[in-house]
């Protein structure tokens, strides 16, 4: 970073939390006096009016040493690794990646809906191992078109997934704080009751202290035998020790799994079963979703030092 | 052999002789509702039944020499109906095939015979655009790559994955915008995809935009969708210039036929990166797959599997028995298909 007089750089200054992603740094260097937090001295610690986090934890103790704070941008949408009451307590704003990501973790669920009915990876490693001359007949998978998807969420990512399947021609309904009159799908109240209504669950909402474990074993039975489960929220949704249960006991169908508890450590019982798709929390992004991402953190910056309103604010 | 085969005609007689429902010549597997649901209103002489040993042909020569011969059959994709297939069962005046392709039939000498000929309609088109779609949202965002990954323990060891590309706002071509065709543009509108296609006509009740050729469908996608039907004028439509036009940001899906795709240019356009990768659910030589494919982590490959759910096997059973029945009492078939209706 430049060591410039403040009175010399124009340039707003902006705390970081820790380094910024390269991809960050590149854009966003000219625009902004960046300062780790860690190399601050007091003086500009006390001057910091804004933070730019990453995906490491942001606790109230870090507030407590930034008097003059105003704002946390995050670069991600969840942000349940900020406190979030701390933030409301003490007047300070927070932004996410709003519906930057969104596109992507949307189509990335479907994707995964898709791969799990039809067994698609499955297929493919069957292909792999050379056992397609060999083996007989392959099972028949069921049909993606005509099921019943309820979606947890439908925010940004939930109702682009609803989109998107009912144009597979799957009847949609959904859960979510509260109605939205605006959506052509059926409200249910409890999340319970949407399993039980659905052949498909799509897990699409942020991981809250109410949320957490929205998907227990209640939840699962209500889902069925036939029912698929598929998560491109947090882990922490699911009760993953009673998911695996419910996966071996065949109380649910089959699941695709984009996130888990303990992320990168994914339960092994799950690497021996085919009706399940695993994936690396690769959900979220793609490079173009990045460059949206830097555009949308950039401008709620620019907003926040021009006293606008904010583009992503979450609500807290 | 001569024995058998007088045993054989025997047997058949005897099965053709019972009751007063028409006799059918089965010459693919069926499912046991299937083989029920045929039992209960056809004299069904069956090439798969336990004990049978003759050979396809010579069972077909058996079952025409049989008392009031089958004037229906009922195949699939494995049975090549030509004029040695129809010289052998001149009896035979319908031709119901179970196969989404038509490309085993020679149409136009049906066609001369007066045989008619029913397909399988629209019974998997649903599910081999959905399929298509998965394909595609796969090799993009490399949902199969991601699970090899994690399943073989290296997300812990090695950290995260590389990420895939967006799909939305890709320029898709179709080739072939007919039953699946047109389900998949579908599909992909709602991903926010610019659907461009390519068919022997425009179709004027689509806004998609139309390509007279498909090198330069190709020239302005950045995804070519392969549904178009096998036959003269497609077989490797898909060509080396093709894949050179489309470049090495693109992808290809294939879920028509293997020959619809010159499979040693585009293994050689993989492996020289000049497309970005390939889902492929059909090969030129099924089952073979060429080798070098399962080195490529950008390829998602199986085994011709976008027909095969449950919902669209039932689908079969009632539309094929429909057929059969709209046959047998002289109304016109549900789904005929013309020797001139190919490649939609």
């Amino acid at each position: 970073m430049e060591d410039t007089t403040p009175s010399a750089d124009e340039r707003p200054l902006v705390l970081l939390g820790q380094p910024l992603f390269p991809e960050f740094a590149a854009a966003l260097a000219g625009r902004f006096r960046f300062v780790l937090v860690a190399d601050a001295d007091a003086a500009t610690l006390a001057q910091g009016r804004a933070l730019l986090i990453g995906l490491n934890p942001v606790t109230d103790d870090h507030l407590a040493a930034l008097p003059a704070l105003g704002l946390v941008a995050g670069i991600s949408v969840g942000v349940n690794h900020v406190d979030l009451a701390a933030c409301r307590r003490r007047g300070i704003a927070v932004t996410n990646a709003g519906a930057a990501f969104a596109v992507d973790t949307a189509d990335y669920g479907v994707g995964l809906v898709v791969a799990v009915l039809r067994r698609l990876a499955a297929a493919e490693a069957h292909v792999r191992a050379g056992r397609w001359a060999a083996d007989g007949d392959y099972p028949l998978t069921t049909k993606v078109s005509g099921k019943r998807v309820g979606i947890v969420g439908l925010g940004n990512i939930g109702s682009r997934i609803a989109r998107r399947l009912a144009a597979f021609g799957c009847a949609v309904s959904y859960n979510s704080r509260s109605p939205k009159p605006s959506a052509p799908y059926e409200f249910v109240p409890a999340v319970r009751d949407l399993a039980a209504g659905s052949d498909v669950l799509v897990l699409s909402c942020a991981l809250t202290e109410e949320t957490r474990h929205v998907v227990n074993g209640e939840v699962m039975e209500a889902l069925g035998k036939d029912g698929v489960l598929v998560n491109v929220g947090r882990g922490g949704l699911v009760d993953e020790p009673e998911l695996v249960r419910c996966l071996q006991e065949g109380v649910i169908g089959g699941a695709g799994l984009d996130v888990f508890e303990s992320e990168p450590d994914v339960p092994p019982e799950l690497f021996s079963m085919d009706n399940v798709v695993l994936s690396a929390h690769r959900a979220v992004a793609t490079p173009e979703s990045i460059r949206g991402t830097i555009e949308l953190v950039a401008a709620n910056l620019d907003a926040f030092f021009a006293g606008k309103p904010l583009l992503s604010p979450v609500e807290l | 052999v001569a024995l058998l085969a007088v045993v054989a005609t025997l047997k058949l007689a005897t099965m053709a002789a019972a009751g007063g429902k028409p006799a059918v010549l089965l010459l693919r597997p069926v499912d046991a509702p299937f083989a029920a649901a045929l039992r209960d209103r056809f004299r069904v002489l069956d090439l798969y039944a336990p004990g049978q040993a003759l050979p396809a042909l010579a069972f077909v020569a058996a079952a025409a020499a049989v008392p009031e011969p089958p004037r229906a059959t009922v195949i699939w994709g494995g049975v090549r109906v030509d004029a040695s297939f129809l010289d052998a069962a001149p009896s035979l005046r319908c031709v119901v095939s179970t196969a989404a392709g038509l490309d085993h039939i020679d149409l136009a000498e049906c066609a001369r015979r007066g045989v008619a000929v029913a397909n399988s309609g629209e019974v998997y088109s649903t599910d081999v655009a959905d399929y298509a779609v998965g394909l595609l949202l796969d090799v993009l965002r490399r949902v199969s790559a991601s699970e090899r990954y994690v399943r073989r323990g290296s997300w812990a060891a090695q950290g995260d994955y590389p990420l895939g590309s967006k799909l939305g706002g890709k320029r898709v071509g179709i080739i072939g915008l007919g039953n699946i065709g047109s389900r998949i543009a579908k599909r992909l509108e709602a991903f926010g995809c610019i659907i461009h296609y390519n068919s022997r006509k425009p179709k004027d009740s689509v806004s998609y935009k139309y390509f007279p050729n498909v090198h330069e469908l190709a020239a302005e996608s950045d995804v070519l969708v392969v549904a178009c039907a096998l036959n003269k004028a497609t077989r490797h439509i898909v060509n080396k210039d093709v894949l050179e036009a489309l470049g090495k940001d693109g992808v290809v899906v294939n879920i028509g036929r293997g020959a619809n795709i010159d499979e040693a240019e585009l293994v050689i356009a993989l492996r020289e990166g000049k497309i970005a990768g390939a889902g492929l659910d059909v090969f030129e030589h099924e089952p073979k797959v060429p080798a070098e494919l399962f080195s490529m982590e950008n390829v998602v490959l199986s085994r011709h599997v976008a027909v095969l759910t449950e919902e669209s096997r039932s689908d079969l059973r009632a539309h094929t028995i429909g057929n059969l029945e709209a046959f047998f009492s002289g109304q016109p078939l549900l789904t005929p298909v013309h020797a001139d209706s190919l490649a939609q």
